[in-house]
């Protein structure tokens, strides 16, 4: 059971992530279905940043430094990736959802080739990622549950709760939903809103990418797999299991991490039919879709032009 | 005056043009495609350190080097324009179903279900009208529940539409893993009870079903009133609901349509193609559907064109990586290059800049 809900936190951080950067990039009235490849480019630049960093320091790479290349590279590179769909959504003023979705192809792509080049065992550097807190051993459950994680497990959570502050108790927070809420409102309030877009998306993207690395580092222990696209699906649907909060979103994830997960901890049921418990973490999400759907509450609602273009001449 | 130049500043604003004619338009396409033919030369040359020309010669080559291969090209492109279609009234309505990935795969299943349990058991013609039937009722199922709960209670058909493709793959493995005897989770393929091969072309029978599909979709869209209140609604609810039109049904019945259609689909790739059927059977073909009719502005013809674009680049892609040895991602790559240039030069087609001197302009 402890085994279960640790695996459950660990798999969890990777949804935080990817619904953390999806929540502030539709905050801003962006819906971007390119975060699968987000999180595939972003997972593959830190991985590919790694690989290099430890072929050039040989056997004498710092900890520290090495997470912070990983980090810094697969921020940067999901960014980019956010870069590209707001330059085409904002600039080029094409549609969102075409665009999120050739961003994916396209990030699948990259992060594929990037791993035929680097390799798909990253065991060294993984090491440093899941390393833990030295008194964590002593604590019995209580030390295992909460402080034998790596350091990407926390730091998807202070990251979710920055969010979650930034969003709802600053100007800038503040700023940002007016954009997602009405922009044609921000902008006569003087709000530039293509920058707020801009931003936003960028930055989004680089914190859904650190999901990625997370996945790869941390959850697989450096064993590269080729699914990080279901994630980034399943993170934009917990956007909405997690009704654009991104405090709410730290155990939504963990929910869904504890149902991804749940086929193979559970004993007693068939090879075969290990297959139909795989589907719980989609079939969950239906049903939550269909639930908050019906009940329609107002607070409860996705931002009011979110997935919508702005054009201050077409108003 | 002219020492001047370099200092003044440039100032541009942007228009929206009334309307395009339609040699501009298709100048502004060949020049976007163009570009980016030239954008991923450019790309597998550094990737490669090879000529350039050598990249196209192999492009080409991967496409229609061998008769087999033109075949393969032209099947593949019908299997891609077929979801195209399917997915098309759907967005013309503005209903973004990206689950054609699971309603294609599910149509598969189901053929493969009556292939194996009834194969052999019942004469051919009739099996073969089991299997249409069986594809086009479970594509159906899998695109109607997501539309059933749109119409009455709004909900996201994006994220449902998604999460049924997860479905229906889950689905996929657990009928291998149950259902193949050996237990190696690789059904064998069943030719036997596939579709008839005409004139000694095995996807020759695809092909016509899929250009009679195109026909039909066209008159549909463009010629039906079923057709003409699909665009009202996407266009405008509002509109359609003061001029009576009934919103949930058009709603239900046009997945309906979509979903029999992506049943189809799944038929041709399992009935037609493969004659068997893993999680991997609709490869992606879903989404990159999504952009085809996208591209093509929901004009079925027109995405005869842009299916056709897409598959040779991706062949094309195929051969390079074979002939280079590059890992096969470099077709995805290309892909999302191309798309990237279509999807930007909707700008200059919507759009037009105009640039003015500062200084000469306010005063």
């Amino acid at each position: 059971m402890l085994a279960f809900l640790v695996s459950a936190i660990r798999l969890g951080m990777v949804f935080l992530f990817g619904s953390t950067g999806e929540i502030l990039t539709e905050k801003s009235g962006h819906l971007n279905l390119g975060t699968p490849g987000v999180m595939c480019v972003g997972a593959s630049c830190g991985c590919f940043a790694e690989y290099l960093y430890l072929k050039s320091v040989g056997p004498f790479a710092s900890p520290v430094l090495a997470i912070l290349v990983a980090v810094v590279a697969t921020f940067a590179g999901a960014a980019l990736m956010g870069l590209l769909f707001s330059f085409l959504t904002v600039t080029l003023r094409a549609n969102q959802n075409v665009t999120g979705l050739a961003l994916t192809t396209l990030g699948i792509g990259i992060s594929d080739y990037m791993i035929a080049k680097a390799g798909t065992s990253f065991g060294r550097a993984s090491k440093y990622f899941t390393a833990s807190l030295p008194f964590a051993d002593d604590l019995g459950w209580f030390g295992e549950l909460f402080f034998s994680h790596g350091v990407m497990i926390y730091l998807a959570i202070i990251v979710a709760l920055v969010c979650s502050f930034v969003l709802s108790k600053t100007r800038v927070g503040l700023n940002l939903r007016s954009v997602g809420e009405n922009p044609a409102t921000a902008d006569a309030a003087g709000i530039n809103v293509s920058r707020y877009r801009y931003v936003a998306t960028c930055i989004g993207s680089g914190i859904s990418g650190l999901g990625g690395l997370t996945f790869i580092m941390d959850y697989l222990n450096g064993n590269w797999e080729y699914c990080i696209d279901a994630f980034g699906w399943l993170s934009i649907a917990l956007v909405i299991f997690t009704v654009w909060k991104p405090n709410l979103a730290i155990l939504g994830s963990i929910i869904f991490g504890a149902l991804y997960i749940a086929s193979s901890y559970i004993t007693g049921v068939s090879f075969a039919g290990k297959e139909l418990f795989k589907m719980l973490p989609y079939i969950v999400t239906i049903i939550v879709l269909i639930i908050t759907s019906m009940r329609n509450k107002k607070k409860n609602q996705p931002p009011e032009s979110l997935g919508l273009p702005y054009f201050r001449e077409e108003r | 005056m002219e020492n001047t130049k370099n200092k003044k500043s440039f100032s541009f604003h942007i228009i929206k043009r009334e309307q395009t004619v339609w040699y501009k338009g298709l100048a502004i396409r060949a020049a976007a495609v163009l570009l980016a033919l030239v954008v991923s030369g450019i790309v597998i040359t550094l990737l490669t350190d090879k000529n350039p020309l050598a990249v196209y010669k192999s492009m080409w080559s991967g496409a229609f080097g061998m008769d087999i291969r033109v075949w393969s090209l032209f099947q593949d492109v019908a299997i891609l324009l077929c979801i195209s279609l399917a997915v098309t009234p759907a967005f013309k309505m503005k209903f973004w179903n990206i689950g054609a990935e699971g309603q294609v795969l599910i149509g598969g299943l189901a053929t493969v279900s009556v292939m194996m349990f009834l194969g052999g058991k019942i004469p051919l013609p009739l099996l073969l009208i089991i299997m249409v039937v069986a594809s086009i009722l479970a594509g159906i199922i899998w695109a109607v529940l997501p539309a059933i709960f749109k119409a009455y209670w709004n909900t996201n058909e994006t994220l449902f539409t998604l999460m049924m493709n997860y479905v229906a793959i889950q689905l996929v493995s657990y009928f291998l893993k149950v259902f193949v005897k050996t237990g190696s989770g690789v059904l064998f393929p069943m030719p036997e009870f596939g579709f008839p091969v005409l004139f000694g072309q095995p996807y020759l029978l695809n092909i016509i079903i899929v250009v009679a599909l195109t026909i039909a979709v066209y008159i549909y869209l463009k010629y039906t009133k079923q057709g003409y209140e699909i665009s009202v609604v996407g266009e405008s609810q509002n509109t359609a609901n003061y001029i009576g039109i009934n919103v949930k049904k058009v709603v239900i019945r046009t997945l309906i349509v979509s979903g029999a259609l992506c049943g189809i689909a799944g038929l041709l790739l399992v009935g037609g193609t493969n004659h068997t059927i893993n999680t991997e059977t609709a490869g992606g073909r879903g989404f990159t559907a999504i952009m085809v009719s996208w591209l093509a502005k929901f004009n079925p013809f027109f995405m005869v064109v842009t299916s056709f674009i897409i598959v040779f680049l991706q062949k094309g892609a195929q051969q390079v990586s074979t002939d280079f040895r590059l890992p096969q991602a470099i077709s995805d790559i290309v892909t999302g290059i191309i798309l990237f240039f279509i999807i930007g030069c909707e700008f200059f087609l919507n759009y037009k800049i105009v640039l003015s001197k500062n200084g000469k302009e306010n005063d």
